[in-house]
């Protein structure tokens, strides 16, 4: 500490104070701007995902030059993106939150099958289609209510409340279209959805929308703090006043409100409502949202690394397609890029957090 | 207690021990040497390199540079299981139990006791009650989860442990610093039989009047180094050591009391509160200013009642009540929006995000003043936190980095920073100088002293009758989940303390 060694001063039993607090050598490396900007903002820590993603890009413009860059094939990719990229934000908050969500493909499934049955359309033609709209966005948040509760007050852990929920919803969805496929007859709704503006598709726009709303809500509100602090330590988080109960469930209403937006942004691509749209897409949002860097046992995520591990599986997928490969080789590439993101991360992580 | 012989044996010998992390040089030239059946005791402020040497030793870290010898061999502890090999076991301060397993299971662990693959579990559970015997300790049922446990019996549980394996060198590190005065006689007699044994122990606390009792000699860390190594325990005197560690020669300094204003407000009023089978009809009240200390055993119930106050436990009866609005029990969430703040017993598990920044921890419980609709302007958030964390001293000064690299006298003041910057009417401080070393305690106890004269109602809990006594204006003496006594702390001495605990304890 101080090398002079002051008498003891009795009368100012805040002994230490008489030395000003000097900077180390270390605050200063610290708080040199290069490394601040390469270990706070999101681009720096998900370099390696941006590399991966510029790697991949480049293999599929050496294998199909013409086709793979080509701006419809851009727009292609970005709006197969966009449906699993919606729920994979609504699943950064709930990992990050120390949950986990099972449910989404199902209430997805539920939400597209609720809003396009025969009584919401007839509802909607003699109003709007917005009625459809706002049936799947109450159908996700409902879901996601009823997985929140469970979490939070019935003390069901998150994985068996929400597989649970998996189980049922899609079983309701089920039973709700007798396992027919729904056509939308509502043509205001598909010309609304299936729109570009200035060349962009409407459901791209959306997703960057939520893309935007989502980051701002976790860097830079109350809620997104609080998100962080419960995923990070519970029990901190309970003693120092945050009504942890009362933020759980919302953050399961919250994950349940983007899976009724993917469900609008897959009733628009498909022009269909059904039972078994969503499917393993839990598991593709839990990939992508890993990937991206977002910790599984709660407490540290981004956003920006969420979209970016949407965009590689979808680009993945463009590029093995491209190429005439089977969606078994895919499946394995998915794996094996999986795995290894999380060793790299993991190697990281180990380097910058020793004592 | 054994005196070792002049030219007792060599057991271990330490030279430049250098082990660096990225930025820091936790340890810079350390010698350590330790004798077969002596106790060599190890003191230094936090942050002095006292953790990571003994996790060199433990084989947890292994040194960039030096050496280690083991009974005149030079040895590489490159992991634990190599150091569990020469026979060194090391009771750490963060117990490494497994809550969800048996106190049998967490005894064997990693040496379980097996014929041809199969546990061999009703032998593990008589050996294992067998040295729990011998520690004491007899009514710990071996078959029961570690979870259930409190801290001190996982103490109890953790020292079995090392016992089971016969290690010939036991570091403990702040092994009392858990456990109430019988349980550290306790402890020291095990230590005794274990020394005449031959076993030798390396003994880290911050409570220097154990270190003359149960010491044969000393170690000084200052700053990563040996500053002085082999000092007799028993002739070498308080004030040296101290002036050793730190350069200053204080001990404790406890701040004068300024009596609160005649007519300041009654802030806290508790009454008749209760928890089922802990404590019952605990009714006190603190005024605006005053200090209220709990005195009393480990698992007398006082930890309980503060937490029971604070709503993270749920009262079975009574009321507690801030400003006279009766609080809903139960709920942390009314207690601190009624402004009341706990500093927690476990200040890394229930205290702390230890992976986020100091300012995050500082502002978690009053963030909203810092956002307008939900959203945060960090600017002003780590401004004011900065501000706190300058008031407080706390060191290094940054805001920005994660609490986890922090001392713990530090990381206590960034817990108190959180309530500072609430502006709390209530603080209730949960044995708040645990694991902090000398220099730091002082600067604890003046803060909370200041926090009372600007009109903080104050309750402590602390295992150390002196701080009780040195800190509070009234005291109130726990036993068996009852208040035995109550009084202003000048009227009663820390003999009469102690004899109103242990009466009727199990002694």
């Amino acid at each position: 500490m101080n090398s002079n060694s002051t008498p003891a001063q009795v009368s100012d039993p805040v002994g230490s104070k008489e030395t000003p607090p000097q900077t180390s050598p270390e605050d200063n490396r610290r708080d040199h701007w290069a490394l601040r900007l390469l270990t706070a903002s999101s681009a720096g820590r998900n370099l390696g995902l941006v590399l991966a993603f510029g790697l991949l890009c480049l293999v599929g413009y050496a294998t199909a030059p013409e086709r793979f860059i080509d701006v419809d094939n851009f727009m292609t990719i970005l709006r197969l993106a966009s449906v699993i990229g919606v729920v994979s934000i609504g699943m950064t908050f709930v990992i990050t939150g120390g949950g986990i969500d099972l449910s989404v493909g199902a209430i997805l499934a539920l939400s597209s099958v609720w809003a396009t049955t025969l009584a919401t359309q007839t509802l909607a033609d003699d109003t709007h289609w917005i009625v459809m709209v706002s049936t799947a966005l109450l159908v996700g948040a409902g879901c996601g209510l009823v997985n929140g509760l469970l979490v939070a007050y019935g003390k069901v852990v998150p994985f068996i409340a929400t597989l649970a929920m998996l189980a049922s919803a899609r079983g309701l969805a089920e039973i709700l279209s007798d396992r027919r496929t729904q056509i939308i007859t509502a043509q205001g709704f598909a010309d609304f959805f299936r729109a570009d503006v200035v060349g962009v598709p409407v459901l791209v726009i959306m997703f960057a929308l939520v893309a935007i709303a989502g980051w701002v809500l976790l860097n830079r509100t109350t809620f997104g703090r609080r998100t962080f602090a419960v995923g990070g330590n519970i029990e901190a988080a309970r003693l120092a006043g945050i009504n942890v109960h009362r933020h759980t469930v919302m953050l399961y209403v919250l994950v349940g409100v983007c899976c009724g937006i993917a469900a609008i942004m897959l009733m628009a691509r498909t022009t269909t409502g059904s039972s078994t749209h969503g499917t393993l897409y839990e598991l593709d949002a839990i990939a992508a949202v890993v990937i991206g860097g977002t910790l599984l046992s709660g407490g540290r995520g981004t956003i920006g690394g969420t979209v970016l591990g949407v965009l590689i599986f979808t680009t993945l997928s463009n590029v093995f397609t491209m190429n005439n490969l089977s969606i078994s080789a895919q499946a394995v590439a998915k794996g094996v890029i999986i795995v290894i993101a999380v060793l790299l991360q993991q190697r990281f992580a180990n380097r910058s957090s020793s004592p | 207690m054994t005196v070792p012989e002049k030219d007792a044996a060599a057991l271990l010998e330490m030279r430049g021990i250098v082990k660096e992390f990225p930025g820091v040089r936790a340890l810079d030239g350390v010698d350590l040497d330790v004798r077969v059946g002596e106790v060599h005791c190890l003191l230094g402020q936090n942050g002095a390199g006292k953790s990571t040497l003994i996790k060199v030793l433990a084989g947890a870290h292994r040194p960039d540079e030096g050496e280690i010898w083991w009974e005149g061999e030079k040895v590489d502890l490159s992991s634990p299981t190599a150091a569990i090999k020469q026979g060194i076991a090391t009771i750490y301060q963060e117990l490494d139990l497994v809550d969800g397993l048996t106190v049998a299971e967490n005894i064997y662990l990693g040496h379980e006791l097996s014929r041809g693959g199969l546990l061999r579990a009703s032998e593990a559970r008589r050996k294992a009650q067998a040295i729990l015997e011998r520690l004491g300790h007899g009514e710990i049922r071996v078959g029961q989860e570690v979870g259930k446990l409190s801290p001190a019996g996982k103490q109890i549980v953790s020292m079995a442990r090392a016992l089971s394996r016969d290690a010939r060198l036991i570091v403990m590190d702040e092994p009392s610093a858990v456990l109430d005065q019988e349980e550290v006689g306790n402890l020291f007699r095990v230590i005794a039989e274990l020394t005449r044994d031959g076993v030798a122990v390396v003994y880290i606390s911050h409570r220097l009047q154990e270190v003359k009792e149960i010491g044969d000699r000393v170690t000084v860390l200052k700053d990563g180094s040996t500053v002085s190594t082999g000092l007799d325990a028993k002739s070498t005197s308080t004030a040296d050591l101290i002036h050793l560690m730190t350069g200053r020669s204080i001990e404790y300094v406890f701040p004068d009391r300024r009596p609160p204003a005649p007519g300041a407000p009654v802030v806290l009023e508790v009454d008749g509160l209760a928890l089922d089978g802990t404590f019952h009809d605990v009714a006190f009240e603190v005024r605006a200013g005053q200090i209220v200390g709990l005195a009393g055993l480990v698992g007398a119930g006082r930890s309980e009642i503060l937490e029971t106050v604070y709503g993270a436990r749920k009262a079975s009866a009574g009321s507690v009540r801030v400003d006279g609005k009766r609080l809903r029990p139960g709920s942390v969430h009314t207690a601190v929006a009624a402004g009341i703040g706990l500093a927690p017993e476990e200040r890394k598990s229930q205290g702390l995000l230890l992976d986020h920044a100091v300012y995050r921890n500082i502002s978690v419980s009053s963030m909203t003043r810092f956002a307008r609709a939900g959203f945060l302007g960090s600017k002003q958030e780590r401004i004011a936190a900065a501000e706190i964390t300058r008031s407080l001293d706390v060191r290094p000064a940054g805001v920005d980095q994660a609490v986890r690299t922090l001392s713990g006298g530090n990381q206590q003041k960034v817990v108190l920073a959180r309530w500072l910057m609430r502006h709390c009417r209530v603080l209730l401080l949960d044995e708040p100088t645990r694991g902090v070393d000398v220099g730091a305690r002082s600067e604890i106890y003046a803060l909370v002293r200041s926090l009372a004269d600007q009109g903080v109602a104050v309750v402590v809990v602390s295992s150390e009758v002196e701080e009780v006594l040195g800190l509070a204006d009234q005291v109130l003496v726990v036993r068996e989940g009852e208040i035995v006594h109550r009084g202003p702390a000048q009227e009663i001495t820390e003999h009469q303390v102690l004899d109103l605990v242990m009466a009727g304890s199990a002694a």
